[in-house]
């Protein structure tokens, strides 16, 4: 294993699994929030007992999302220290303001997790709302740094020396929008039908169960409106990406050649030697008008730029056809159980209808990572797009495949014990929850 | 003040309040590895509660630390990443380590043995993760990083480390930490018998930070010759140790007459002046001998607006911080 292999897969599994607790920080709070406002609300006792059984379960996951967080953000340094020298200054400014937001997160969770008994309910419950609002605004932070990696501004570069840094252009790269808006609905609709199938899973057993219906109602509302509004979000998106990465865009689509009227293609393999994708469902002209709004428009096909600067387009395309497969399927069945409430006026409860939330659950966390796999490999072999290689980045630093398998390990060790305790609880909560 | 200046001042302004919070956190560990006798279990459970609401919120100082030193001082901030990747690497685990197995213990119910493995995890990645912090900055200011090491040999990236000064610095910041949380830990504790056991650990502890920091300062003679010198030739050098060694001298009083409130300001006064001691020696270097703070700071359009972010910060965190440590500590 190469030094920049084994630093990218170090960076690659530690992004993997700080991003899942990421997202569940981000979106945690929310459903707290909302459960804790029907409580004060309706006086109900089983909103107060699903908040605080949802702050239980999320203190697990933060801390974990805390920790892992502070590796990544050293880790920019200890694999990629060359990147940093020259864009710290340039993308410090979202990274600065994402210090303050994690502040107002972490101060008002150790008020939320602790204070239930100690300051007053209104107080509480506006504490949860600044951990959602510092959360949310930390997770756009780091991605807006993210997206200046992928359409560089705000400074001048000329032969390996920056100049004429604007720190503000820098943070509003055409790719923050976007890329943030992106993912903090992922985050929302990850988590909601994650949360949703675990619940979904209790009432398969136990239907009656109150607290469990409850618990299902509020996320899966939040994963299912979520799942709606994701497709526009992604369609900025890929708009953007074919401004300003065409190349990426390409390799998501396996655009080999560039044309007009290109087909939107929908599964298949794309094949780097003979340079074609097959098995893939053509929709003809599609991809132009998704991308461009206009059936004739050019798409820039991947063979407009020399090998030596094409991302791997087969993990590109790929991990693009499953996130886009898994955002379908949660909005699928998301709308069948809009559509179940709005023809029933009661939770949609079905059994066959809890199983298919049971088997969604995962789908969300799969769509982030598989569309984090197309932002960050699509990049390559750039670092900071069309300006350094990440082959040029890397450490100095020898034998970094050992703390590559030393991270994995750790990870996936804490990843097992995460479920563990995470199935406790939830086996812990469905007993006494008063059917 | 120029604002390369005040960002450092910035830097040095977060190390210290995370040396002072975060830092007891780890103390706090500490003495869950040590807590022994009959009240072992209400030691245990007096840190717990005492970390619980504000260790994540203590740890974001530090995360603030080290973002404005990238931003700011990139060069510095690579050339240290490259030179100490190794126990950055090893801090980062303890890190990790502590912080995830805090909440799996207080969150494990299925079985007394896996709770007392996560306890044993928490504590024993407290006690080693200030030690690598230590042998950093011990590193940092022994002025042994370089701006490009040369990949092979290994020892490259040993060397600048593992030296006697770094990790005498090591053992002091273990001692300072654990001595910070024992002093809070005598305010906080409810009853006479456990306010005893951290009194007492509290001067075992205090005793130990003014071993360690005349370890330190003989071998920085030959470790860390830039500090040592400005530590003792300079013309604050005498009256600043004659300062320091008095508020010490006076929080052990304290502690050992029993005023805990008065030995826990003496305690934080002390460990501001040892701070104060280190930024006053290390100047004008972030990292000696190659990155000084006016020549390795980013250009005067990224410091500016990112002074207003830190104002901003000022403003938006000292109020909730305050109110956090209020909600929590005030009894």
């Amino acid at each position: 294993m190469s030094n920049l292999f084994a630093a990218r897969s170090q960076m690659a599994v530690s992004l993997g699994f700080h991003i899942v607790f990421a997202a569940v920080g981000i979106a945690m709070p929310l459903l707290m929030v909302i459960a804790e406002g029907l409580w004060l609300k309706s006086e109900q006792e089983v909103y107060l007992r699903l908040a605080k059984q949802w702050a239980k379960g999320t203190a697990i996951l933060f801390a974990v999302g805390a920790v892992s967080g502070t590796v990544l953000s050293f880790e920019l340094g200890l694999l990629w220290p060359t990147f940093m020298a020259y864009a710290g200054p340039i993308i410090g400014m979202p990274f600065s303001l994402e210090g303050l937001a994690f502040f107002l997160e972490a101060i008002f969770l150790g008020i939320y997790m602790y204070g239930w008994k100690i300051v007053p309910p209104a107080i509480h419950w506006l504490a949860g709302i600044l951990v959602l609002v510092g959360g949310t605004l930390s997770g756009i932070f780091v991605v807006t740094a993210n997206a200046w990696m992928n359409t560089p501004a705000g400074f001048q570069w000329h032969n390996a020396v920056v100049s004429n840094i604007r720190p503000f252009a820098a943070m509003t790269n055409p790719a923050a929008l976007t890329q943030s808006l992106h993912m903090t609905i992922a985050a929302f609709q990850a988590v909601g039908f994650g949360v949703a199938g675990i619940h979904a899973y209790v009432l398969l057993g136990d239907r009656r169960n109150a607290f469990h219906r409850k618990a299902f109602a509020i996320s899966l509302s939040v994963g299912a409106l979520m799942s709606v509004i994701q497709p526009v979000s992604g369609d900025f998106l890929a708009k953007q990406v074919a401004r300003n990465q065409p190349v990426k865009l390409a390799a998501m689509e396996g655009q080999w050649e560039t044309e007009r009227g290109a087909p939107l293609r929908i599964g298949g393999f794309p094949d780097e030697r003979v340079e074609k994708t097959r098995f893939a469902l053509e929709i003809p002209k599609g991809l132009s008008f998704l991308a461009h709004w206009d059936p004739q428009a050019e798409i820039v096909g991947i063979n407009a730029v020399p090998r030596a600067n094409r991302p791997p387009i087969a993990i590109v395309h790929i991990a693009f056809q499953m996130m886009v497969a898994a955002g379908t399927g949660m909005m699928l069945i998301g709308l069948v159980g809009a559509w179940l409430y709005w023809k029933t006026r009661r939770l949609p409860d079905a059994r066959w209808y809890l199983a298919s939330v049971v088997v969604s659950a995962p789908l969300g966390l799969v769509a982030i990572e598989a569309g984090w796999t197309v932002t960050e490999v699509g990049r390559q072999p750039w670092i900071i797009y069309n300006i350094m290689r990440t082959a040029d980045a890397v450490t100095p630093m020898p034998g970094l495949v050992i703390p590559f398998a030393l991270f994995t390990l750790v990870y996936l060790f804490l990843a097992f014990t995460v479920i563990v305790l995470i199935r406790q609880q939830v086996y812990a909560s469905s007993e006494d929850g008063y059917s | 003040m120029t604002p390369a200046l005040l960002v450092a001042a910035a830097i040095w302004g977060s190390l210290v309040i995370y040396a002072l919070t975060g830092g007891a956190d780890f103390g706090g560990g500490v003495w869950d590895l040590f807590a022994h006798g009959p009240r072992a279990k209400d030691q245990r459970r007096l840190i717990a509660n005492a970390l619980g609401p504000i260790w994540e919120a203590n740890h974001v100082w530090f995360i603030l630390a080290l973002v404005l030193l990238f931003i700011a001082f990139p060069f510095a901030f690579a050339a240290i990443s490259i030179s100490l990747h190794i126990p950055i690497t090893l801090m980062l685990l303890g890190i990790v380590f502590r912080g995830a197995a805090f909440v799996f213990r207080s969150q494990e119910t299925s079985s007394v043995r896996m709770q007392r493995g996560w306890g044993y995890a928490f504590s024993v990645a407290s006690t080693i993760t200030p030690v690598l912090l230590g042998i950093i900055v011990g590193a940092i200011a022994s002025g042994s990083i370089v701006s490009k090491p040369k990949d092979w040999p290994l020892w490259n990236f040993i060397s600048p480390w593992l030296a006697f000064f770094p990790v005498a610095l090591g053992f002091f910041t273990l001692a300072l930490f654990a001595f910070l949380a024992a002093v809070y830990l005598t305010v906080e504790a409810r009853t006479v018998d456990l306010r005893n056991d951290f009194r007492i650990r509290a001067l075992i502890s205090g005793v130990m930070v003014g071993l360690f920091a005349w370890v330190c300062f003989i071998l920085g003679k030959n470790g860390a010759p830039l500090i040592h010198g400005n530590l003792s030739h300079e013309s604050w050098s005498v009256p600043f140790h004659l300062l320091t060694g008095i508020v010490a001298l006076l929080a052990l009083i304290c502690l050992w007459v029993r005023r805990f409130k008065a030995a826990r300001v003496l305690a934080i006064v002390q460990a501001i002046l040892i701070f104060i001691g280190w930024g006053l020696a290390q100047y004008p270097f972030i990292a000696a001998p190659t990155f000084t703070i006016s020549a390795s700071a980013a250009p005067i359009s990224v410091l500016e607006p990112l002074l207003k972010v830190i104002l901003l910060g000022i403003v938006l965190v000292a109020p909730t911080f305050g109110f956090l440590f209020y909600i929590f500590k005030r009894h």
